[in-house]
């Protein structure tokens, strides 16, 4: 889809001649509102789901083969990508059995080092663009800084939106933005096109009705994941947050028919905190949702913690964090 | 392994509670044999099996109860101070929390309710009744109540309570009654005694002099016997429309004083500006919430025309979620329904709808194959002249009905002989303000529904009944003027 037909499609859907930001506001404004208490009862609620045995013991490798393994530091070393890739080869040395993670995300300047040590395993390189993760630089230098990653093998990009323009009400530039990111991923005629995952960073969003309107906002614009956050700011992945994406996508299939894919990113550490989330994703957008090609957890430290429980699960007993290599 | 996300088994031990084969009355602080030896069994409505034998009370053994709470309230607990009646209050709270697994368990394997609300709704709001009426017991002459600044017991009270939710209604009675220096002959529903009876352990654990609070077990001839006695200054009475009316001829004319809290058909009102899933979600609560099992359910839902069929398409997709079944299952978000006789009444009102030309549509759950069971439903099509938009079914049977403007909306809610509850939904602060300012119901909620607390008050209007329980509103039921001197 070019900028070009993203932008006929979202003409046709707000029933609009023109696609001004004028049109935009007032589709995204009459979404309907989000009640925040209600949302946050909501999300508590599905926290509460008691998962035993058999169903852990599923949700745990389906959140391992969830999982875009990442080290998004200034710091990072080719070496230390090479360690992160090592990992999501094998996750667990002492057990063959144990899944794969869907990716591997790193700078843009990495990709090519993630490319060469993950070889043709079929774990998948996401690479972070558009300046990530404040975003603050010009659509050009967005575009080019896509095209350097697309061009040294990502599989995936996770862009950031403006938020600046978001806040401000300048719905066009963002959707304007997402299109033209989302054509460059488009551009390798010798690859596969690349996967948009368009970061809201909901922390800054602030209300959950900004939340909602920036999920169908980068939907309308081409997005085929809409993420929360960069990890970089704080609240980063909340439970209703990710409630309130996945509605949005659940929302937009019935009245598109298309899906869209959802990743939360940033202070999921726990295997408690995953398995909550594939609650709300099986209770609120439903089960076609609790694949890899549909849900992500962006995470460095979650992959841990879901092996020392998949072993405690397997031999029953709690082995402890020296029996996990840490990267 | 399950090859997708199903929930596997969560069951809540059994282990926790001792029930024994079979019960007594408690009268004068101990557990006593019925005079003539009748009895009656409480199964669990999720299996069919027994649960206990419990004595049935006749009029002699109701006779000796009043008689010991005459005598506790003369003797001991009238003149006691309010600060001293407060510490056994505090006290009974305290053991109710400490005991909160025993009773969750008990009152779900006695009821069919899930686990998940005995454990986090029906029990810690009794706790919560009894923390909030035991700091009232000392401080009556503050409360600003209309019986000025000496506010005096009544004496010996008579309440007969439902099974929906035994041991709250249990809590919502006794509390203010005890704070306020009255004595009580309490007899629970003949479906669901076990945690009055565990109750009444707890009052001996807690020390409370005798006869204080007395439990007569038994079905409708108890609680006529216990209405009918001479020497009972007030009943107080939850339950069903008809029996309140009964109960209400039969004190015509007498001294005794009455607080009914009855029936209902609670109009949940959803304007086109909603948020619309939290609104699913409060409907959800509304109705679904212990089986619909809630005299002020949100039983009718009125929606706004311009986003019925939205709202109806996203609750049918979320009854889809709801999970049925065993109710000690903590993953369990409907349980079983009381007994035979409700399931019967709920089935023959939902074929009336059909047969009157309203849609059902029921939720798709498999049931389980032994004990009481109703899938959730929601009817469309339904207009006002239908049964199942004016009786009370007391399940999970949702009346979808629309309307076009707000005026339209307060004349379809108000339109019922019930008054008990109602919810409103929508964004707009001054468009809630106005059409709760219209509404003929004890209880509004804005945005949410079935939120309970013990400092705010509720009760009926028309065939809802009268008084209200909770908060200092409901100490009023309690308390005569008293001398000044």
């Amino acid at each position: 889809m070019s900028a070009t037909t993203a932008t006929s499609q979202a003409r046709d859907l707000l029933g609009v001649s023109a696609l001004s930001n004028r049109s935009l506001r007032t589709w995204l404004h009459g979404l309907p509102p989000v009640d925040q208490v209600g949302a946050e009862a909501r999300a508590a609620a599905l926290g509460t789901r008691s998962i035993k045995t058999t169903s852990k013991a599923w949700a745990i490798d389906t959140a391992i083969s969830m999982i875009d393994l990442t080290t998004l530091e200034g710091s990072d070393t080719p070496g230390k990508v090479r360690n992160l890739c090592a990992k999501a080869l094998l996750p667990d040395r002492a057990d063959p059995s144990t899944p794969r993670v869907a990716a591997v995300c790193v700078y843009n300047d990495m990709v090519g080092v993630a490319r060469e040590a993950l070889g043709d395993s079929g774990i998948n390189v996401a690479a972070v663009s558009t300046a990530f993760p404040s975003g603050r630089a010009s659509l050009p230098v967005k575009l080019l800084d896509t095209q350097d990653a697309v061009a040294a093998g990502a599989d995936e990009i996770d862009m950031v939106i403006d938020r600046g323009a978001f806040l401000s009400g300048d719905y066009r530039t963002v959707f304007d933005q997402i299109a033209a990111v989302k054509e460059v991923c488009r551009s390798n005629p010798d690859r596969a096109d690349a996967h948009l995952k368009v970061i809201l960073e909901t922390g800054e969003l602030a209300t959950y009705d900004n939340v909602r309107r920036a999920s169908w906002l980068a939907m309308l614009a081409g997005a085929d994941f809409i993420k929360t956050s960069t990890g970089k700011i704080s609240p980063a992945a909340t439970l209703p947050v990710v409630l309130i994406m996945l509605e949005a996508v659940r929302d937009w299939r019935a009245l598109t028919g298309a899906m869209v894919g959802v990743k939360p990113a940033g202070g999921i550490r726990t295997t408690k905190d995953a398995v909550k989330h594939l609650v709300t994703v099986n209770e609120t957008a439903g089960p076609d949702w609790l694949t890899p090609q549909w849900f992500r957890f962006g995470a460095s430290s979650l992959l841990t913690d879901l092996l020392l429980q998949r072993q405690k699960l397997r031999t029953g007993a709690y082995s402890g964090s020296d029996y996990v290599t840490e990267d | 392994m399950p090859t997708g996300f199903e929930y596997a088994p969560a069951p809540e031990s059994r282990a926790v509670v001792d029930i024994a084969s079979s019960y007594g009355l408690f009268v004068g602080g101990e557990f006593v044999d019925p005079a003539d030896g009748a009895s009656f069994k409480t199964v669990n409505p999720a299996t069919g099996e027994r649960l206990s034998d419990v004595a049935e009370a006749g009029a002699a053994d109701v006779d000796a109860a009043v008689r010991a709470a005459r005598r506790a309230y003369t003797q001991v607990w009238g003149p006691m101070s309010g600060a001293e009646r407060g510490k056994y209050l505090f006290r009974i709270a305290r053991i109710l929390q400490e005991r909160a697994r025993e009773f969750a368990v008990l009152e779900t394997l006695d009821n069919g309710k899930p686990i998940k609300e005995s454990r986090d709704v029906d029990i810690p709001l009794a706790a919560a009744h009894f923390f909030y009426h035991a700091g009232w017991a000392d401080k009556l002459e503050y409360a600003g109540l209309t019986t000025g600044a000496r506010p005096a017991p009544l004496g010996v009270i008579g309440q007969v309570i439902p099974w929906n939710f035994p041991l709250l209604m249990l809590a919502w009675k006794i509390a203010p009654a005890l704070a306020t220096g009255n004595t009580v002959v309490l007899k629970p529903a003949e479906t669901t005694p076990l945690t009055a009876l565990l109750f009444a352990q707890v009052c001996q654990q807690a020390d409370l002099p005798a006869g204080v609070v007395n439990i007569v077990t038994g079905a409708g001839a108890t609680g006529q016997a216990l209405t009918e006695h001479p020497d009972v200054d007030k009943i107080a009475f939850t339950g069903s429309t008809d029996v309140g009316k009964q109960i209400a001829r039969t004190i015509a004319g007498t001294r005794k004083r009455l607080t009914l809290e009855l029936g209902g058909k609670g109009a949940n009102i959803v304007y086109d500006d909603a948020a619309i899933d939290q609104a699913v979600e409060g409907i959800v609560s509304g109705i679904y919430f212990n089986q619909g099992h809630v005299c002020c359910a949100g039983s009718r839902l009125l929606v706004q025309e311009s986003v019925a069929d939205d709202v109806v398409r996203r609750l049918q997709r979320r009854l889809g979620t709801l999970r049925v079944g065993d109710p000690m299952d903590k993953n369990t978000d409907v349980g079983a329904i009381n007994s035979a006789e409700q399931l019967a009444r709920i089935t023959a009102l939902v074929e009336a709808g059909e047969a009157e030309g309203a849609t059902r549509w029921s939720a798709p759950c498999e049931l389980p194959d032994r004990g009481y069971w109703f899938a959730p439903t929601i009817f469309t099509d339904v207009s006002q002249a239908h049964r199942v938009a004016q009786e009370e079914i007391f399940g999970p049977v949702l009346s979808v009905l629309t309307f076009r403007t707000p005026a339209e909306a307060v004349a379809k809610a108000n339109n019922t002989p019930y008054g008990l509850s109602a919810g409103i939904w929508s964004d707009k602060g001054s468009r809630v303000l106005w059409t709760a300012d219209r509404l003929r119901a004890g209880v509004v909620w804005a945005n949410s529904f079935n939120k309970f607390d013990p400092t705010s008050p509720f009760g009926g209007y028309k065939e809802s009944g009268y008084g209200r329980e909770a908060g200092r509103h409901g100490l009023e039921a309690y308390v005569a003027a008293g001398s000044e001197d």
